[in-house]
């Protein structure tokens, strides 16, 4: 369960509507059941009454939407961050990719959030409705009554290894700040790279090769803002609408975290929507574990106007050659 | 054995400053290194994008090495210590994905070190081939 | 109506595959079903749905068309079909067999697609009644009946038995290549009440699809619902690859170290690139380009093809989409009260 309910969050809307701070919010949409909630723009207190939620399946981070978004009109936009989301918020405004003057930032705490397909897993086919309890998630199902499945089991992934409940950017905070967390995330890295070559290939031939090529977690990635990706752009050479070979898989997702090297803050959106649920997280971890051992502890997105470490060096860094060395000892 | 019988695929991508005047200059002093390997020439080792590695792999190199300035002495001031991030990241990636981690080189090479190049080539060249083809990395479409 | 023993199931698929390739769902690596390839030891398995649609069989994601070889001033044109072997998809769902209908009229209609239809000659379809079809389920909006499935062989399992139904005679000739045993058809008349029981309890089995359809383009083309629909859409193309009956493709070069690969692969007008031409995309911004995926399942579609939808009513897009926007949200919010 969530430490804010809804009510906190619309009245607040209201007020903010209400003053004329700001002409429109973003914010999470009712769905059809009680999982499938949909990211929304609301232009009135009306629409965010009738539609407006914030419960266990409001995982959609909305800094993305702001770079296009604040490109229109003149009023302020209310958006609504949990803490992972002020991250990739930051993240944008230090590549100046949107005007900070044109948003009006709410910082609410997160008390992680619900992986549904973790629960249908746990709870077979037909799903009625879904109550988080304080026991944990109780999944009313069509067939086999009720089901209660431990909150750290319907979670997700990204949510169990939290890197923070911090807030680090908001014009105005909603309840409970936390605290950076000692986080686990590395952990499923190190496991890797425990691993020998051959047993490392098997492993990602058999993750990357599901992959349909839908572009989702490109879509939906904070830090991939190209106008024009390199994947789209068809005198690129390397444009490419479905993944032909072993080798296009891979050179997509290789490519693809290597341009958010040093500018993902570990958000995980890309796994959440994987539909063929690859861990890509576990590309990205590896670039960040990598650039916190060579080049020192960096969070993309902790603080604005932070330079990222691909756009930066030293003259004592580490040979490419020790890097592949060093990025085998998991410490 | 097999090791003389098969002739790896590198690809060497020299900076212009420096790697690729002192493969002229090994050329000149007449150092033997491999003909198999492909210079690729570029204005600085900074210049070489990730997709550039990946795509020698694809199209049936089984090697890949990029030669720059030693660091410091980058003819763009430092070039060179941006790809030595970059490739510091990039090989430890792809070895995280179980691709042989032997198959990539970074080497700072100056205008006046004929005789390292070849003799970096030389090794290169034999550390490859002691791992046979590029399988892990290859687009089968392109040995059509 | 024939009945095996599940138990026997492996007995069945090894003696099918004597004469077909079997494919069937199983539970892959990440625990979810995929359409997989039967050997000893591939086991069976009673998901719901697949990640990925069966349109693969017969449209897969990508498919070779023909190499071009250059050897210096000559092109040789080689057609790279193989032969086709007899293949068996086997526990394919009521709606994926109904999108097979759709595909058809697409690339079975003049002048026909000889890749799909060689693949459709090929194969033959063993559907699986829905037991315990899913609150995404609506397949039952668009007149396909779960506890009816089509296809060449109808099969339903009850408790510790798999029965058979021959529906064709193309079915029927594969059936009784098996040897199976005959049975009578209490059991499935049972269970086929029973399924059509809980089908009517499902929360979306109330959604008509009346207020859509082929004449009706004035009525939706415009409206403003559209741009609050589609305004958080990313753009990516998960709900038409996971979709069993978008059936948009893009063909393409690739060039080899010696020629030229012409493929085609599935497309998805969800992408900014979709029908790029010199003047650039047609559809300018994703608002036109949600409305181009909605307005073709229902209504452009049944313009076309005799009143048949273009969605079958699976609910892949329901539980896929990244952002949890679908067709049923879709058909709700503009339909209104006649949904």
């Amino acid at each position: 369960m969530q430490a804010l309910t809804r009510e906190v969050l619309l009245d607040r809307a209201k007020a903010l509507f209400a003053d004329g701070t700001v002409d429109r919010a973003y914010g999470w949409k009712r769905g059809e059941f009680d999982y499938d909630v949909t990211p929304g723009l609301f232009r009135s207190v009306e629409e965010m009454e009738k539609e407006f939620v914030f419960d266990d399946f409001c995982g959609a981070n909305f800094s993305k939407y702001l770079v296009e978004e604040t490109r229109k009109g003149e009023g302020k936009i209310l958006v609504f961050l949990k803490p992972c989301d002020t991250y990739s918020f930051n993240q944008l405004l230090t590549e100046h990719r949107f005007d900070r003057e044109k948003v009006y930032a709410v910082g609410i705490p997160c008390e992680g959030m619900a992986d549904v397909t973790k629960l249908k897993a746990e709870a077979a086919e037909g799903i009625r409705s879904i109550t988080a309890e304080k026991e944990g998630f109780v999944v009313h199902t069509l067939y086999d009554g009720d089901k209660t499945v431990p909150r750290t089991e319907g979670l997700s992934e990204r949510c169990l290894v939290c890197k923070s409940k911090k807030h680090v950017a908001y014009d105005e905070l909603l309840g409970e700040d936390g605290e950076v967390a000692d986080s686990a995330r590395f952990d499923e890295v190190a496991r890797l790279e425990a691993m020998n070559a051959d047993e490392r290939f098997a492993f990602w031939q058999r993750e990357l090769s599901r992959c349909i090529r839908c572009n989702a977690c490109r879509d939906v990635c904070p830090a991939c803002t190209c106008e024009t990706c390199v994947f789209n752009n068809p005198n690129s050479g390397v444009e490419s609408k479905a993944p032909v070979t072993s080798f296009e898989e891979q050179m997509f997702h290789i490519i693809r975290a290597f341009h958010v090297a040093g500018r993902c803050t570990d958000c995980g959106e890309c796994s959440r929507v994987c539909p063929q649920h690859i861990p890509l997280h576990l590309l990205n971890r590896k670039f960040i574990k990598d650039i916190n051992a060579f080049y020192g502890e960096y969070q993309a997105g902790a603080e604005v106007g932070s330079r990222a470490p691909l756009v930066n060096y030293t003259t004592a860094d580490l040979e490419p050659g020790e890097a592949v060395q060093r990025g085998n000892e998991h410490a | 054995m097999q090791v003389t019988e098969y002739k790896p695929k590198i690809v060497a991508f020299c900076c212009n400053w420096c790697s690729y005047a002192g493969a002229d200059l090994a050329g000149n002093n007449r150092l033997a290194y491999p003909a198999e390997v492909k210079i690729i020439r570029v204005p600085c080792s900074c210049r070489v994008n990730p997709m550039f590695i990946l795509r020698a792999f694809q199209r049936g190199a089984d090697g890949v090495i990029i030669c720059g300035c030693h660091p410091g002495d980058c003819h763009y001031t430092s070039g060179n210590y941006y790809t030595r991030r970059r490739m510091a990241l990039l090989f430890s990636m792809l070895n995280y994905l179980g691709i042989e981690k032997e198959r990539t080189r970074v080497e700072w090479v100056s205008a006046a070190e004929g005789a390292k190049f070849a003799a970096t080539m030389n090794d290169f060249v034999q550390t490859v081939a002691a791992l046979g083809e590029n399988k892990r990395l290859e687009d089968l479409r392109c040995k059509l | 109506m024939r009945k095996i023993a599940v138990a026997k199931l492996d007995a069945l698929f090894a003696a099918m595959a004597k004469t077909h390739t079997v494919y069937l769902p199983a539970d892959g690596a990440d625990g979810r079903a995929q359409y997989t390839r039967w050997e000893a030891g591939v086991v069976y398995s009673t998901a719901l749905n697949t990640v990925r649609s069966a349109k693969d069989f017969f449209f897969p994601q990508t498919e070779n068309l023909m190499d071009f070889k250059m050897e210096g001033k000559s092109i040789e044109l080689i057609d790279t079909r193989d032969e086709g072997e007899d293949f068996i998809v086997f526990g394919v769902r009521a709606c994926d067999v109904r999108s097979f209908d759709v595909l058809d009229r697409v690339f079975l209609a003049e002048p026909v697609d000889s890749y799909y239809a060689a693949r459709r000659a090929h194969g033959v379809i063993f559907s699986m009644a829905c037991t315990r079809p899913a609150e995404t389920c609506f397949c039952k909006t668009f007149g396909i009946d779960a506890a009816e499935p089509a296809g060449d062989v109808a099969c339903y399992i009850d408790a510790d038995t798999l029965y058979l139904d021959a529906k064709t005679e193309k079915g029927e000739a594969v059936l009784a290549a098996l040897g199976l045993e005959d049975s009578d058809t209490a059991a499935v008349d049972a269970q086929k009440a029973l399924i059509r029981e809980r089908l009517d309890a499902l929360p979306l089995s109330g959604l008509s699809a009346a207020a859509f359809g082929g004449d009706k383009l004035d009525e939706y083309f415009e409206r403003p619902e559209w741009k609050t629909l589609s305004e958080t859409c990313l753009g990516c193309g998960t709900c038409t690859f996971v979709c069993p009956t978008c059936q948009c493709y893009d063909i393409r070069d690739f060039k080899t170290n010696t020629g030229v690969r012409r493929y085609r692969c599935w497309d998805s007008c969800m992408y900014s690139e979709f029908t790029k031409m010199s003047a650039g995309q047609p559809r300018l911004t994703q608002l036109e380009r949600f409305r181009q995926r909605f307005m073709h399942k229902l209504v452009y579609y049944p313009a076309n093809n005799d009143g048949i939808f273009g969605c079958v009513g699976c609910g892949r897009c329901l539980s896929r989409c990244p952002i949890s926007m679908n067709i049923v949200k879709v058909m709700k919010t503009l339909g209104g009260k006649n949904v």
